[in-house]
């Protein structure tokens, strides 16, 4: 479609504005983080630039464990669900067993149980299997997920049959094709679902929550909530560096996977 | 042609032979598929079945701190909460909660992915900034917000005062903490919904707007008679996942406000994770998660219908 | 003793009616043999059954003599090109020729000794480091090849391998897979819808409509003696033209689409039975120019004339039917105009207009009568 110049310039305008306001509280953030604690206290703009609320921040709490022991949450659980996951699409999509339609009716029930609401039990199971403060805890509970089993299962339809035909004439068995073929052949999607999986847990407030009561696994995110009810002195450009660190890693992902995010998730979601 | 037919023997022999083979097979594609499978049902058993048949359970109990079971009570935990003005209210914000926070997180979305699926120079980064809330965690959105709704020192108040305006307790001032806590959702989930909706723009067939354009169409009457209706089953899909998400929120009330003030801002999982993790009343809190399971399990329903209906678009 | 032999073998999805019919067919070593029907006829579903892709719901399947029914695909000795070709595409040519061998654990050089080959065969040497996705179409469906070639398996199937490719390339790739089919002494079971590569490619034919076969037998049989209207429309390009007819009461004419009056020598046609609903057909290049001859001149009415540059392909208008002539040479004709023709009785097939089944092929213009060289 072809546009005016006037038409481009309106578009531009209402592009820029809705940018900044969006963007609007994380720049801000990030300006704060940097400013004195003088500056932000009276409300003008910055005067100085300063790393000395980064420095309070890792001073006051181990935010370097915090941020290990969420990369270690987060890139554990995004592993559990690209396996889990993508043995249980391929199930769905290539072999063909009595009893499959139950299953997928199985799967499709455990979207209806949102965890909040059976968060109780799950409390009680992992400090009854000694899982609160490991990462166990953390992170087994999430391996499985409908929503990645259904995304990864429409990309799989999508692998022509004669694949699969083709590699039963050589001989191939099950295991070996999907390690083999499948995998290798639809690695945007299973990304595409290791961005999201990684993005969500890291993202996450609740169970970490109940499942840490130490420093030993906490992650950052509850971490980032101890230094604000731990700053009531007004020390905003503290608890705004410690916010920054908490969402420079996925906002970098999300840059860098936007696309494939938005690819993936429609095709997962809406079919 | 020579056929050499097999005799009538040779033939029950081997149908006899096939029909075993063909039930061995049967049982080999049953295990195998089962094992593709088994670390899947065996998590979802544990982490997702039990624990709503456990819920379940627990809500005709008394608990000791512990959460095991003391006293069976039948109903009373739940009539106990239909007469307790606090869960009521709880109940009452989620809903004002999903009204004040959903339509404004669709439109708003709606207009973002509108204006960002133009072919324009740089369209790219404004996608990526539009979504780039979706990388901001509850505590750190929360933790932006709570110093923007800062009553002395917070942006909010301050441009208020710059145009002559009187301050606003946002935060503590029961009727706007609600509000305030809903617009820091709807920030949140602008990325989210941004990026579906996005996706659903883009999976229009351009052909319809190239016709359109012939018949020399103008752009809101496109928007009207091919973008919305097209977009339809994709928007029906944000609605209620959004609707569903909303009524699991819980991050920002427990660093916003903690369901203050007066309970305002008492949100069901707050109270949930308050009546269980603070008052440690498992039974009662069993009983209000039974009541977020059938309200979620409704509009689950609901969702589906309408992806059933977005079947029939296709 | 024939190679392939199918016995009653039957196929029905969920106890429904039966998508193949007692199929009886034996398939001798080394021969090129086309399953060719329209959509849906279940000809595909035959050659996945023999592949094993598909379970037989009744019959029995024999390779070399050993029934083959409940065996895994792998343990059939056999290759299969598909349509789509079915290339990894994240391997390169080379790794997708050597897949199945790959399977079989196959000693390192004697792979690279049967790629080497393969690739020389095809004309594919070039090609072994890229992708499928960087191959044009007749690239691809010669990498599809090259995986039978490796196999060296004796039994090769094929499912509608060229029906991705343009005309040109697949009129090419016709002779090129006959070529290889020949030189490595192939059996070839090769399923088509387009009855020109079943002529053109096929020892024996298999037509096949509805699951059940119609006729078995080497093309130019099919042609000139189709055992009914089906193979008779299907077998050949343009159509068989045909028109309902009757005798005349004193038995010397016979009478077409209330039109044409075709005057016949009674004891030619004496076997024909006169109390039932004929259909005759005759072949478009059996509708011959009228000029300079003298009998069985009829004049009928030109609607269309395609200039085909060698011959001319006209369409007259015969009651409610459409008649195609293809004479050789260029000819000027107007629409409208009335054209004759000469159209020989001996030429004529008959078929019985209720049960389709031929009566009495042509007196003329069959196999015996072709010229050798």
């Amino acid at each position: 479609m072809m546009l005016s110049m006037r038409k481009k310039i309106v578009f531009y305008v209402l592009l820029i504005i809705s940018a900044l306001l969006l963007a609007g509280p994380a720049i801000m953030a990030i300006v704060m983080s940097f400013m004195t604690n003088q500056d932000i206290l009276t409300g003008r703009l910055p005067t100085a630039f300063t790393i000395d609320n980064y420095i309070a921040a890792f001073d006051r709490l181990p935010l370097l464990q915090f941020l290990f022991n969420s990369l270690i949450v987060s890139i554990v659980i995004m592993l559990g669900q690209l396996i889990l996951s993508s043995l249980a699409a391929y199930a769905f999509v290539f072999l063909e067993f009595k009893g499959r339609d139950f299953l997928f009716y199985l799967f499709i029930a455990t979207m209806m149980v949102p965890f909040e609401a059976s968060v109780i039990p799950n409390f009680h199971i992992i400090r009854d299997l000694n899982w609160i403060d490991t990462y166990a805890g953390l992170t087994v509970p999430f391996f499985a997920t409908t929503f990645g089993t259904f995304l990864l299962r429409q990309n799989f339809k999508q692998i022509p049959k004669e694949l699969r035909e083709a590699s039963l004439i050589a001989g191939m068995g099950d295991f070996k094709f999907f390690l083999t073929v499948v995998l290798p052949v639809s690695r945007t999607s299973l990304v595409t679902l290791g961005i999201y999986g990684f993005l969500t847990s890291w993202n996450m407030y609740l169970w970490p929550l109940l499942a840490s009561t130490n420093d030993t696994v906490r992650t950052i995110q509850i971490g980032l909530k101890q230094l604000q009810t731990q700053e009531q002195l007004n020390q905003w450009g503290v608890i705004m560096a410690g916010a920054v660190i908490v969402i420079i890693p996925t906002l970098i992902l999300l840059f860098l996977g936007q696309k494939k995010l938005q690819k993936g998730l429609t095709e997962g979601a809406v079919k | 042609m020579s056929m050499i037919y097999p005799t009538i023997e040779t033939n029950e022999t081997y149908l006899h032979q096939a029909e075993r083979v063909k039930r061995q097979n049967q049982m080999k594609s049953f295990l195998k598929g089962m094992l593709f499978l088994l670390p899947s049902i065996i998590l979802f058993s544990v982490f997702v079945f039990y624990p709503m048949f456990k819920t379940i359970y627990l809500s005709f109990f008394l608990t000791n701190a512990q959460g095991a079971t003391t006293v069976f009570t039948g109903w009373d935990n739940y009539k106990a909460l239909f007469v307790d003005p606090i869960f009521i209210k709880s109940v009452k914000n989620t809903f004002l909660f999903v009204f004040y926070t959903v339509p404004p997180t669709v439109i708003i979305s709606l207009i973002l992915a509108v204006i960002a699926n133009e072919k324009l120079k740089g369209i790219g980064f404004f996608r990526t900034v539009f979504s780039s809330t979706m990388g901001v965690s509850v505590a750190a959105a929360s933790v932006f917000w709570l110093y923007l709704f800062n009553p002395t020192m917070g942006l909010l108040n301050k441009v208020l005062e710059t145009s002559g305006l009187d301050a606003i307790e946002w935060l503590t001032d029961p009727k706007w903490a609600l509000i305030a806590v809903s617009a820091t959702t709807i920030w949140m989930n602008i990325g989210f919904t941004f990026l579906i909706l996005l996706g659903g723009l883009q999976s229009i067939d351009s052909s319809l707007y190239e016709s359109a354009d012939i018949e020399g169409s103008g752009y809101f009457y496109k928007l009207r008679r091919i973008t919305i209706p097209m977009l339809s089953p994709t928007f029906f899909f944000v609605i209620t996942v959004s609707i569903i998400n909303t009524f699991q929120t819980f991050g920002q009330i427990d660093i916003l406000t903690q369901g203050g003030p007066a309970n305002g801002t008492n949100l069901i999982v707050y109270s949930i994770y308050r009546e269980a993790f603070v008052n440690y009343q498992f039974g009662a809190a069993s009983a209000q998660a039974v009541v977020l399971f059938i309200l979620i399990l409704l509009m689950t329903a609901l969702q589906f219908k309408l992806v059933e209906r977005k079947v029939h678009y296709q | 003793m024939s190679q392939i032999e199918l016995i009653n073998i039957s196929k029905s999805y969920d106890k429904q009616k039966d998508v193949l019919n007692s199929i009886n067919l034996s398939i001798e070593e080394g021969e090129f043999f086309v399953l060719v029907g329209p959509s849906g006829s279940g000809k595909s579903t035959l050659l996945r059954m023999i592949a094993g892709l598909e379970e037989i719901s009744g019959g029995f399947l024999k390779i070399n003599g050993q029934t083959m029914n409940h065996l895994p695909p792998k343990d059939r000795n056999l290759s299969m090109v598909f349509q789509n070709y079915a290339l990894y595409p994240h391997l390169t040519v080379q790794e997708n020729i050597l897949f199945g061998l790959k399977g079989r654990k196959i000693d390192k050089k004697e792979q690279q000794r049967r790629l080497n080959e393969a690739a020389e065969m095809l004309g594919i040497q070039e090609l072994l480091k890229r992708k499928p996705r960087e191959l044009s179409g007749g690239q691809r469906q010669r990498v599809a090849l090259g995986r039978t070639v490796v196999s060296h398996a004796p039994l090769c199937l094929m499912d509608e391998p060229l029906s991705n490719l343009d005309a040109k390339l697949r009129a090419h790739m016709r002779v090129e897979i006959r070529r290889l089919q020949k030189r490595l002494g192939l059996t070839m079971i090769y399923v088509t819808h387009d009855q020109v590569e079943a002529m053109t490619m096929g020892d024996r034919i298999m037509v096949l409509n509805d699951g059940q076969i119609q006729q078995v037998g080497e093309p130019i049989t099919l042609y000139n003696e189709p055992v009914n209207l089906f193979v008779a429309s299907f077998i050949g390009s343009p159509k068989i033209n045909v028109g309902n007819a009757v005798f005349s009461e004193n038995g010397k004419y016979l009478i077409v689409e209330n039109q044409l009056h075709i005057p016949v020598d009674p004891s030619v046609f004496c076997h024909i039975p006169r109390d039932r609903n004929l259909k005759v057909g005759i072949r478009s290049e059996h509708l011959m120019p009228g000029i300079s001859k003298k009998e069985n001149l009829h004049y009928l009415e030109a609607v269309n004339i395609e200039q085909l540059g060698n011959e001319t392909s006209i369409a007259f208008e015969l009651g409610s039917e459409l008649w195609t002539a293809k004479w050789p040479g260029q000819w000027k004709i107007d629409l409208g105009q009335k054209v004759s023709v000469q159209i020989m009785p001996e030429f004529l097939l008959f078929f019985d207009a209720d049960s389709g089944n031929l009566i009495k092929s042509a007196e003329l213009g069959k196999s015996q009568g072709a010229v050798s060289v």
